[in-house]
C-alpha cells in the first residue's frame, strides 16, 4: 500500500539500527521518551524495540488523551448521560474508561445512551435528528483533536443548533511535558517529540525543553521509520552534546503549526485556571473549557456537574507509568488485578496506553535483530 | 452499578492478586513443581501473568454489555464462566465450531448459530445468506458434510414482508448452492422497537463420513497454519455498508460455503489437525484458541497474509487490524508441516480457495502465545481481542 509500506521497509530498519547502535557510548545508558500515546503504540505495534541496542530505553509519556482524564470527569460524564433526554456521544477510546461507578459501557447498560462517533460533526447529525434531546459531545484529547472540537461548535452555531453541546475535557500538551522535566524521580536525554499535536501547534512551542532544559527534541511521524529515524537524530544530536529541536516528520508539522486550527481553538476555547490530570495531579493552564462567547454550547453550564474529585485506587500506579517513572510492568498489579478486560487504570484502557500497548503487544521475551546487537560492551 | 459496587470489584480483584501472589510465594517455596528460576525481573512478571490468565475465568460485570458479544476475551469468559460451567459434558467441553454426536455408530456434527447483523443487506450478501453460510461453513471444519438445516426467525412489527422474502429468497438460494435443505423452523414476532427488523438462528446437522479427527487442541509444533484467502473483507464490507463513515471502496462480503472447499482439504491432506471458520474475531482470535488448546505457541508472519490493499486500507484509516475482522468464507487449517505445501497446492485448486497460502507455525516456545513477526520486522504478540470495534457484524 502506497505512503504505508515505505515507512515501514525492514531493510532501511535495519540500516538505521546499526547507524543507531554505532552512536552508543560505551557503558553510557539512554533514556529517551516518546511524549505521545500514538508512538507508544507504533512502537509496541510493529515490534519497533527490535531493532534497538540494550542501551536505549524508550520511556513511554502523558500522551495519551484518554490516560489522562481523571476518574471524578469520567463519573461526571456520566451523570450528564443519566440526565434526561440526554444522548451523549463520545470516541470509541473513552466507552471503556473506568470511573468510580463503571465505564460508559456499563452505564449503557443500566440505561444511558452514551453513543460512540468517530467525528464530533457526527454528533450534529445525531442532534439534527434528534430535536428533542440534547446531545452532549464528550470532548477529549490534547491539540489533536480540539480544532475537530471548536469546527464542529462553529458550525452548530452557524446552522443554529441548540440541542447540541461540549463537555470539555481538552488538554494541552507542553504543561503536561514542563511538569515530567520538573518531576525530581526522572532523568531524560530526550524527546520524541509529539507529532499529530505538532500538526496543530508547530515545534516552536518546545524550544524551551531544548534551551532551558538542554534536551533535544525531534517531533516525529507515526510510522515506525519515523520513529526509528527520530531516535537517530536523537542519537546524533547526544553524541554532539547538542540540544535542539528537529522536526523529523516535516511531511506533515509545519514549524509554526496550523493557525487556523489554532485560531479556531481560540474563538470556541479558553485556558481553565487549572485542570486534574490523572497520576499528575493538579496542572495550572493546563486544560481548555469553552469561552464564554459559546456558553449556550457549554455542558458544564447547561448541567449541574457534580465535579467530584475521585482518588484513584490506591494499587493503581498509572500516575509513575504516565511520568515514565514506572515501566508498565513494574506496576504492582500490572497484568493480574489490572488487565485490558478489567482494567483498574487509564493506562490499561486505550490502545495508546503504555500499560495496555505492552500487555496486549510486547508481554514477551524480545529478540533483537543483529544490527542492534553490535554495540561495544 | 453503584459506586460501592466498582469499588468492590476493584477491591476483590485486588484481593485476588494478593491471594495469589501469597500461593505463588508458598510455592516457590515449597519447591512445587513450578519451580520458579529467579530471573529478571521483568520475566518474573510475564510469569505471573500467565498464570493469572490461566486461572478460571469470572464475569465481573454486573450486566451484560457489547463486550460479550465481540467473540473476544469477554465473550470467552461468559461462555467458560456461565455457559460451560453450566451446561458442562465432555461433548461441549472442547468448544469447537460445531458438536460430534455419536448414534448408532454414525458421526455427526451438530451446530448453531444466530444472525443479527446490521445492515440486513450489504454488498454480497444479506442476513439470509449468512445464516445459511455460517452454519454450513460451522459443519464443514468440523469435518462433516452439511445435510439439514433449521430456521427460527425473530421479526420486529412493522417489518416490510417484501425485505423478508427477499432474505428467504436467499437462503434458499445459498441453501441450494451448498447442498443443504432447510427442514424445520420456527416464527416469532416481537413488539416494535423490542428488535431490529429481523433476526435469523440456524441450527445444523451434518454426517462425518471420513475416518477424521480434528480439533485445535490437536496442533502440534511444526504444524503449518494455513488460511484459505484474503482476510477481512466481511466485517470492513459491514463497516462501510452502515454509511456512518462516509469511506467508500470496491469491496463486498466473502459470505460463502466452505463445504466443497474443506472436501478438496481433506481429499488431499486427510491428517489436517483442525479446522474452523473466521468469524467473529477474526484470524487472531483462532490462532489464540488453537495456542490456547494445544498449549503451543504459534508464530506467524504478517508479511505472508493475504489481505487486500482496500480491506487494509480501511483498517489503517479506522485503526482496526485486519488480523481481528470477520471473514465469512474463510477458514483457518492446522496441518503437519510436511504436508503444507500439498494442502494449499489443493486448496487452490478450489474457486474460493484461490489465494491460499502458509502464514505460519505452530511451535514448542512460548506456549499459549501468538506471536506475529511484524512486516517492519519486528516481532509483537497479538492476543485475544478486548472490547468492540464492530458490533453486530454477523
Amino acid at each position: 500500500m502506497r505512503f504505508v509500506d515505505e515507512f515501514r521497509d525492514a531493510d532501511k530498519a535495519r540500516a538505521l539500527a546499526a547507524k543507531i547502535a554505532a552512536l552508543c557510548e560505551p557503558g553510557r545508558r539512554y533514556k529517551l521518551m516518546e511524549v505521545c500515546g500514538g508512538h507508544t503504540h507504533t512502537i509496541y505495534k510493529h515490534g519497533l524495540e527490535d531493532y534497538l541496542p540494550e542501551a536505549i530505553q524508550l520511556v513511554h509519556g502523558p500522551g495519551c488523551p484518554v490516560c489522562v482524564i481523571p476518574m471524578g470527569r469520567v463519573d461526571d460524564a456520566i451523570h450528564l448521560a443519566s440526565q434526561p433526554d440526554v444522548i451523549m456521544t463520545s470516541f470509541g477510546d473513552m466507552m471503556r474508561v473506568p470511573g468510580s461507578g463503571g465505564s460508559f459501557f456499563d452505564a449503557n447498560a443500566e440505561g444511558t445512551s452514551i453513543r460512540m462517533v468517530y467525528s464530533p460533526l457526527d454528533s450534529l447529525k445525531i442532534a439534527r435528528q434528534n430535536p428533542d434531546k440534547q446531545v452532549v459531545f464528550m470532548a477529549i484529547g490534547f491539540e489533536t483533536t480540539a480544532p475537530s472540537t471548536a469546527m464542529t461548535m462553529l458550525r452548530a452555531a452557524r446552522e443554529g443548533l441548540t440541542n447540541f453541546s461540549v463537555f470539555c475535557n481538552h488538554v494541552t500538551i507542553v504543561p503536561a511535558i514542563k511538569a515530567i522535566l520538573d518531576s525530581p524521580d526522572l532523568r531524560l536525554d530526550g524527546f520524541i517529540g509529539p507529532g499529530h499535536v505538532s500538526t496543530v501547534i508547530g515545534c516552536r512551542p518546545y524550544e524551551f525543553i531544548a534551551s532551558q532544559y538542554g534536551k533535544p527534541v525531534v517531533t516525529a511521524g507515526f510510522e515506525p521509520l519515523d520513529i526509528l529515524q527520530s531516535i537517530y537524530m536523537l542519537m546524533v544530536q547526544l553524541s554532539q552534546g547538542r540540544s535542539e529541536v528537529e522536526n523529523q516528520y516535516s511531511r506533515v508539522v509545519p514549524w509554526d503549526g496550523n493557525q487556523a486550527a489554532l485560531r479556531a481553538i481560540n474563538e470556541t476555547m479558553e485556558l481553565r485556571p487549572y485542570f486534574e490530570w490523572r497520576g499528575l495531579g493538579f496542572i495550572s493552564h493546563s486544560a481548555l473549557k469553552v469561552r464564554e462567547k459559546y456558553a449556550a454550547m457549554d455542558a458544564e453550564l447547561l448541567f449541574a456537574v457534580p465535579g467530584v474529585r475521585v482518588a484513584d485506587p490506591k494499587a493503581c500506579q498509572c500516575g509513575e507509568v504516565l511520568k515514565g517513572v514506572l515501566k508498565p510492568w513494574e506496576c504492582k498489579v500490572f497484568g493480574t488485578a489490572c488487565t485490558p478486560e478489567t482494567p483498574i487504570g487509564t493506562c490499561m484502557v486505550s490502545p495508546e496506553g503504555a500499560c495496555a500497548a505492552y500487555y496486549n503487544f510486547g508481554r514477551m521475551n524480545r529478540n533483537r535483530v543483529p544490527e542492534a546487537q553490535v554495540t561495544r560492551a | 452499578m453503584t459506586a460501592g459496587d466498582q469499588r468492590s470489584w476493584v477491591d476483590q480483584a485486588l484481593h485476588e492478586h494478593d491471594e495469589h501472589e501469597r500461593l505463588d510465594e508458598l510455592e516457590r517455596h515449597a519447591g512445587g513443581r513450578r519451580q520458579l528460576p529467579l530471573a529478571d525481573p521483568e520475566q518474573q512478571v510475564l510469569d505471573r501473568i500467565d498464570r493469572a490468565r490461566r486461572r478460571r475465568p469470572r464475569v465481573r460485570e454486573e450486566r451484560i454489555t457489547m463486550s460479550h458479544g465481540a467473540g473476544g476475551k469477554a465473550t470467552q469468559t461468559l461462555i467458560e464462566a456461565v455457559f460451560l460451567d453450566a451446561f458442562r459434558n465432555p461433548l461441549l467441553e472442547p468448544l469447537e465450531d460445531a458438536a460430534e454426536l455419536t448414534i448408532n455408530g454414525t458421526r455427526l456434527a451438530l451446530t448453531t448459530d444466530s444472525y443479527v447483523v446490521k445492515p440486513l443487506f450489504f454488498p454480497g450478501g444479506d442476513i439470509g445468506d449468512l445464516a445459511v453460510n455460517g452454519t454450513v461453513n460451522d459443519l464443514s471444519v468440523a469435518g462433516a458434510t452439511p445435510l439439514y438445516l433449521s430456521a427460527g426467525f425473530i421479526l420486529e412489527e412493522g417489518f416490510p414482508v417484501a425485505d423478508l422474502s427477499r432474505v428467504v429468497e436467499s437462503m434458499a438460494a445459498a441453501a441450494a448452492a451448498a447442498g443443504v435443505r432447510i427442514v424445520t423452523g420456527d416464527t416469532k414476532v416481537v413488539e416494535k422497537g423490542k428488535a431490529d427488523g429481523c433476526y435469523i438462528n440456524t441450527a445444523g446437522v451434518g454426517l462425518i463420513e471420513r475416518d477424521v479427527t480434528l480439533g485445535a487442541a490437536r496442533a502440534r509444533p511444526g504444524d503449518a497454519i494455513i488460511v484459505s484467502g484474503p482476510i477481512g473483507d466481511h466485517g470492513i464490507t459491514i463497516m462501510l455498508a452502515r454509511g456512518e463513515l462516509d469511506i467508500e471502496a470496491d469491496i463486498s462480503s466473502d459470505t460463502a460455503p466452505l463445504n466443497g472447499l474443506v472436501a478438496e482439504l481433506l481429499n488431499a491432506v486427510p491428517s489436517v489437525r483442525a479446522m474452523r471458520d473466521a468469524t467473529r474475531g477474526g484470524v487472531a482470535t483462532i490462532l489464540n484458541e488453537i495456542a490456547k488448546a494445544a498449549n503451543v505457541g504459534v508464530l506467524v508472519s504478517e508479511d505472508d497474509i493475504p489481505v487486500r490493499a482496500e480491506v487494509r486500507g480501511a483498517s489503517e484509516l479506522l485503526g482496526i487490524d485486519p488480523m481481528y475482522v470477520a471473514c465469512e468464507g474463510r477458514l483457518v487449517a492446522v496441518v503437519p508441516g510436511e504436508e503444507a505445501d500439498h494442502a494449499v497446492a489443493a486448496m487452490r485448486g478450489h474457486p474460493l480457495g484461490e489465494q491460499a497460502a502458509i502464514i505460519g507455525h505452530v511451535r514448542a516456545e512460548q506456549p499459549g502465545i501468538v506471536q506475529l513477526k511484524t512486516a517492519f520486522g519486528g516481532t509483537r504478540i497479538v492476543d485475544l481481542l478486548v472490547g468492540d470495534p464492530l458490533p453486530r457484524i454477523c
